[in-house]
């Protein structure tokens, strides 16, 4: 067959010009594009804002900023990071360009829908930020809205509650549209178990998506409720319960650290076989072991609530789950350190940062044991220790995967190459500040740090100086990194159709693909 | 794929179904005026549950299409269950 006289999705010429054939366009990888700027933009702001912070923390007392901007500043930071970031990060990206492609389809089941989650994102975000430009002040709650704060204090939290609201349906349309596509657009021959296990993270994340984010829906509208009409569902005034809500909030909030590493995995589990040169190792183990994530998931909320006052039964059986659900993550990690042995390794930039995520996301996943246990969490709980942990899991994993799969499937999404000396520099200085930013973080909190707060004692003054120094490297990093992507996407040398030898469908079709993907839909033998 | 088996199902038994709908609603008002101690909550909730049955069932196909659909919503349910039962580990003291 002759694929070089389809136009690709970048040149491809529609019903709409400019900047409308790509807002109103229903092709999954320019929806794909769409959430990436959204996202990086996101992400830059956000990120600048973890800066601010680290800057205001270099020194006791006040340094840039007083409590009360300290506090809005580090409820935007997490609300954007969040609910803009990392939640609909890789599904909506990666997922979105390469889901369908991987199955070998032509676009997702419901294309329209799709464009439908792009919009209702952006809605969400604008009513969200907008909060910070409303009279009053901006939200100071953090970004986990804890009742009864959350309801008593003046600030602008309204619109952020709706905002998250909002965004909530983006998510859990997306997640629908991707367990339909996946049952019925799989290309004939590709059985369940035939499946890439990126789709197969997806499918994990998608239920996730579509089951528990209606939960956190329901109670930001019982917030606003209760902030609008004083209800009392919260208000212990008004025989509401407190503790209810943080059940509410984390029966969705703990699946969704599952919405942004099971993807995250997916990838790490595309990029490692394809730079090893070796099948992945324990192909149905993975598979199962995604599953029960995201099955086991459901169930461990109340580790963050260990120390808000919950029956002993309560914490013996969600410290006991919380332990349950590090095994199958165990095996992941064993199966992808597997697929290393023997592999002819090819040492390129996804294969760095596949490599760096194992590093980060072990250290992530053994601290998260630290706090799962009950008496260590009492010292530990609303310490900087947290912090450094959900940044090793949530960054470290998330963020390293994504660089990972950006890199690796760069040149399919734009059809062209990244300058590699540039991309590995940007590496290895953004892993280096990464781990000099966090890891003292670790020593702060088993010191006594508590996170939250603009100031310290002065004991903690040297261990800042490091981590705040370590975020200033961080940042130089992510620049040089966001820099020669963007500068390689529009005028980086022209990509093969396959650079690295891959093996997946991605592989054997043009780069940049054509709009519907595929001339004839692939046969699986 | 084929979309080609859809069973059509009779005015009749939709008919039926609404009417159930409509007893049973009446049923569960009346109920309110009988005193059931603590078992009211899981009076009401049979109720309820059996209303969805029949909804789920009839009016929205799972009796008559493939069986993996209704596999799925009976794990939702399941999955939901779960949650309930462990929130209420911490209530039940
Ligand atoms: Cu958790």
């Amino acid at each position: 067959m002759d694929k070089s006289n389809l136009p690709n999705y970048l040149e491809h010429k529609g019903k709409y010009k400019g900047i409308f054939a790509w807002i109103f366009s229903t092709d999954h990888k320019r929806i794909g594009l769409l959430y990436l700027y959204a996202i990086m933009a996101f992400f830059v702001v956000a990120a600048i804002l973890g800066l601010l912070m680290k800057f205001e923390l270099i020194a006791p007392g006040k340094t840039i900023m007083e409590a009360k901007a300290y506090n809005a500043v580090f409820t935007l930071h997490g609300i954007t990071m969040i609910f803009l970031v990392v939640v609909p990060g890789i599904p909506a990206i990666l997922g979105n360009f390469f889901l369908p492609i991987l199955i070998g389809a032509k676009d997702v089941f419901y294309p329209k829908l799709n464009l439908l989650s792009w919009w209702l994102y952006m809605l969400g975000a604008v009513i969200a930020l907008s909060s910070q430009f409303m009279n009053g002040a901006s939200p100071d709650t953090g970004w986990t809205f804890y009742a009864p704060y959350s309801f008593q204090t003046q600030s602008n939290v309204l619109p952020a509650l709706i905002g998250a609201f909002i965004l909530g349906f983006s998510s859990i349309l997306t997640g629908l549209n991707f367990i339909v596509t996946m049952h019925r657009l799989r290309a004939p021959g590709m059985k369940w178990m035939k499946m890439p296990l990126f789709p197969w993270t997806l499918y994990g994340t998608s239920w996730i998506q579509l089951l528990a984010t209606p939960v956190v829906g329901i109670t930001l509208l019982m917030v606003v409720a209760e902030k609008v009409l004083s209800i009392g569902f919260f208000d212990p005034a008004l025989g509401g319960d407190p503790i209810l809500y943080q059940h509410l909030f984390w029966i969705y909030s703990h699946p969704a650290v599952y919405i942004m590493i099971l993807p995250a995995m997916g990838v790490i589990s595309e990029v490692i076989p394809a730079f090893a040169k070796k099948k992945i190792f324990g192909y149905n183990a993975i598979v199962l072991s995604t599953m029960l994530i995201a099955f086991v998931g459901y169930f461990v909320w109340g580790h963050h609530m260990f120390t808000a006052g919950m029956s002993e039964t309560s914490l013996f059986a969600f410290s006991f789950l919380t332990f349950i659900v590090a095994i199958p993550s165990a095996i992941k990690i064993f199966n992808w350190l597997a697929t290393l042995y023997k592999g002819s390794i090819m040492l390129r930039t996804p294969m760095y940062w596949a490599v760096s995520f194992l590093f980060v996301f072990m250290i992530g996943g053994l601290t998260g044991m630290v706090l799962g246990a009950l008496s260590t969490n009492v010292h530990l709980h609303d310490t900087a220790f947290v912090v450094a942990h959900f940044h090793f899991i949530v960054f470290g994993g998330l963020g390293f995967a994504f660089f990972a799969g950006i890199h690796y499937w760069f040149p399919k999404i734009f059809g062209k190459m990244y300058d590699e000396a540039w991309a590995n520099t940007g590496w290895i200085i953004f892993f280096m500040g990464f781990l000099t930013l966090y890891f003292p973080m670790f020593l702060l909190g088993i010191q006594g740090m508590p996170r939250r707060y603009y100031d310290y004692v002065p004991e903690f003054h040297f261990t800042n100086i490091i981590s705040s120094f370590g975020a200033f490297i961080m940042i130089a990093g992510l620049t040089v990194i966001l820099i020669n992507l963007f500068k390689s996407a529009k005028r980086g040398e022209k990509a093969e159709m396959n650079p690295w030898g891959g093996k997946s469908l991605e592989w054997t079709i043009p780069s940049p693909p054509p709009l519907e993907n595929f001339e004839d839909i692939p046969e699986i033998k | 794929m084929e979309n080609s088996e859809h069973k059509i199902v009779s005015f009749k038994t939709y008919g039926l179904v609404l009417l159930a709908l409509i007893v049973l609603t009446l049923f569960s008002v009346y109920i309110t005026q009988l005193d059931f101690g603590n078992l009211g909550i899981v009076v009401a909730l049979s109720i309820a549950g059996l209303k969805s049955v029949l909804v789920f069932s009839i009016f929205m196909h799972l009796l008559y299409d493939k069986k993996m659909y209704a596999l799925m919503v009976v794990g939702v349910l399941v999955v939901m269950t779960i949650v309930l039962i462990i929130t209420f580990l911490d209530y039940g003291y």
